[in-house]
């Protein structure tokens, strides 16, 4: 997974960017870094409950941002904090579709770091977009 | 007054550019566009010339120093939201303006409700993110000696931080009533005393909440957090007003500081995942439609819209609303919980304490306001992100106790520096009465971490007075005094700019960081 938070992006959010040399891992990396603004190690979240989540959308970057959007659902209206286990996304179909299969647990002080709430995926240069050297999303998250 | 070409930098011809054209994602030295134009010492204006498809100049509010500060974004995102359909005069920022999204924080529009737009991006994620200030008659003499106990109890009273959840145990259903009746619905279940209402901006409620515009994963995301602070620049805070620091006495004494180190409650939070879904959920529409549907073209699709008297507009303001009166219900609970907090710890009810509020303030919100209109009285829609409404004397909807002075205005300052109790101006009416909220930040949530450490700090400063409980070391570090700009600054330029009237400057003795 790959991703660096940027300085001086959106002064009182969090920016960052993910890169993957596919789409999927792309969206992964994308995932990471937003649980990783919320908390501060996530490998310390254990499997024990799992989600199955399965979106559509016309556009890419709209894929992800209901794709992230998901999971500042889940932490909200379940307390769960989640990591991605797989995830597929159908280039080829119209609309696009994606399928991952997410694993976590509901959040308990102490034993989960826990940092800052975020609010929303902004669109807000809001961007994914292929290049020789892969798949590269900026986003920033209200926070 | 005279518009005078300031030259900040080497003039060059103004030129279209291209929507957020030289942003880049690091780095933010010499910002300010060559063209702007300097109005007066704390008045700065873009032309419509800066940008293609601006239909009004963009004015900021600001010292030469402030303006300095700010980033590059303020000026993208000002001149953008300078572009969108329907705005009146100016688009407008704060003194304590910095880069948001669609609108800079501490942005302002007007709208003509009949030819304009409302924008979710002019209103933000957290929408009635707030401010309330709340009295107690006593001094910092009687609470020094507890301010350890009262600040860990209201810490553990007062839930705060990632995924908390409130003590208010509600249906979804009565949480839909929640969300269409504000504090109203806490007067009648016992949260709120009756001034409570008179003393919060529209009475705690904004009419015509529509609960029927509301998804239901907005439910899901709120109906368990009434009474919860959140995290990010959300705070609770103990602070006491030294007679050094009251500027106007006369208005102190009208907004109940009467005695010597008089110790007063502010808090800030918003509406919680409620609101934050609210606004995704109708973000997405407004993308769906702006351009298909109404033709409309936005800089930024964070500042999708539609026209305000469209299905879509209609349909936001009245789910909107109902995010306003779910953080008015918010912090009504948390007012409560802070009386009973006080009353456990100082072993007297409230009412002898003298908890009466002073008055709460909305910072994200679209309101129809009546306002003077190129000398004529007219009802606006006024998009108000990161700013505070500021009614001066006599205006219409101020409570009575008010009238005279002009509306408490609430601007909360780092948890280091202290923050500032001011009073509506009639000067504010360029502004439409809007004036700004906080300090603003001068440096970026990760900067910040870099340069602070959150136990490190919390050591410092207890040294200096202040007893400090947080949900997030690094969330701590993120709010450091110098990651915000100099909140003297912010509140002497709202003055002398006429927008609102330093009263009191409260300084912390305990806070609670989200």
């Amino acid at each position: 997974m790959s991703y660096r938070y940027l300085e001086d992006v959106a002064t009182a959010d969090a920016a960052f960017e993910a890169c993957g040399k596919t789409v999927e891992e792309t969206f992964l990396s994308a995932a990471e870094a937003t649980i990783r603004v919320m908390i501060a190690n996530p490998e310390s979240i254990r499997a024990r409950e799992r989600i199955s989540i399965h979106l559509e959308s016309e556009e890419l970057d709209m894929l992800l941002f209901d794709f992230l959007q998901e999971i500042i659902y889940f932490k909200d209206s379940r307390r769960l904090l989640l990591r991605m286990k797989s995830l597929h996304i159908d280039l080829a179909s119209s609309p696009l579709t994606l399928t991952a299969e997410a694993a976590g647990e509901t959040m308990i002080q102490g034993h989960h770091p826990l940092l800052t709430d975020v609010k929303a995926v902004t669109l807000h240069l809001f961007s994914i977009k292929q290049d020789e050297h892969g798949w590269k999303a900026t986003v920033i998250l209200d926070i | 007054m005279s518009a005078a070409v300031y030259l900040l930098y080497e003039q060059e011809e103004a030129a279209p550019i291209s929507p957020m054209p030289n942003i880049t994602l690091e780095g933010k030295a010499m910002n300010v566009p060559p063209s702007i134009i300097k109005i007066s010492d704390f008045l700065w204006e873009i032309p419509v010339s800066y940008k293609t498809g601006m239909l009004v100049p963009a004015r900021i509010y600001a010292t030469e120093q402030l303006l300095r500060q700010m980033d590059q974004g303020v000026f993208e995102q000002l001149t953008n939201v300078a572009c969108l359909p329907g705005i009146i005069d100016y688009a407008f920022c704060m003194p304590d303006g910095h880069w948001g999204y669609g609108f800079p924080i501490g942005g302002m529009a007007a709208m003509d409700p009949h030819s304009g737009v409302i924008s979710p991006g002019g209103i933000g994620f957290d929408i009635n993110c707030g401010m309330r200030l709340v009295l107690t008659n006593l001094t910092l003499e009687e609470v020094k000696p507890v301010i350890h106990r009262l600040v860990d109890t209201l810490f553990t009273r007062v839930p705060s931080g990632v995924g908390s959840s409130g003590f208010v145990k509600i249906s979804r259903d009565e949480f839909r009533r929640v969300a269409e009746m504000g504090s109203l619905w806490c007067l009648r279940n016992g949260y709120a005393w009756p001034e409570d209402l008179e003393m919060t901006e529209e009475g705690g409620c904004f009419s015509g909440a529509d609960a029927s515009t509301v998804s239901e994963k907005a439910i899901e995301r709120g109906f368990d957090q009434i009474g919860t602070l959140g995290s990010g620049n959300h705070y609770l805070e103990i602070q006491v007003a030294k007679p050094e620091n009251v500027r106007d006495e006369e208005t102190a004494r009208a907004f109940g500081f009467t005695r010597p180190n008089q110790v007063a409650v502010m808090f800030h939070c918003g509406s919680r995942g409620f609101g934050h879904q609210v606004a995704t959920d109708y973000l997405k529409l407004f993308l769906s439609v702006s351009g298909k549907k109404y033709g409309i073209k936005v800089n930024d699709r964070e500042l999708s819209c539609a026209p305000f008297r469209s299905r879509e507009g209609q349909d936001y303001f009245a789910a909107m609303k109902c995010a306003v009166n779910m953080a008015f219900a918010n912090r009504q609970v948390i007012l409560h919980r802070i009386r009973e907090v006080f009353s456990s710890i100082f072993h007297r009810s409230p009412e002898d304490l003298g908890m009466s509020m002073v008055y709460d303030v909305a910072h994200n919100t679209a309101k129809l306001e009546k306002h003077l209109v190129h000398g004529k009285k007219k009802e606006i829609l006024i998009h108000r992100k990161g700013a505070t409404r500021s009614f001066g004397p006599g205006m219409e909807g101020l409570p009575d106790r008010y009238r005279e002075t002009g509306q408490p205005v609430i601007i909360g300052g780092s948890m280091e520096t202290g923050s500032y109790l001011l009073a509506g101006l009639p000067g504010a009416r360029e502004t439409f009465c809007t004036t700004a909220h906080g300090s603003g930040r001068a440096m970026s949530r990760h900067q910040a971490k870099k340069l602070f450490h959150g136990q490190k700090l919390q050591r410092e400063m207890a040294e200096r007075g202040i007893y400090v409980r947080t949900a997030s070391w690094s969330g701590l570090a993120e709010e450091a005094g110098p990651a915000y700009k100099n909140i003297d600054d912010v509140a002497e330029t709202t003055e002398l700019a006429g927008l609102s009237k330093r009263i009191i400057r409260l300084v912390p003795i305990g806070n609670i960081k989200g």
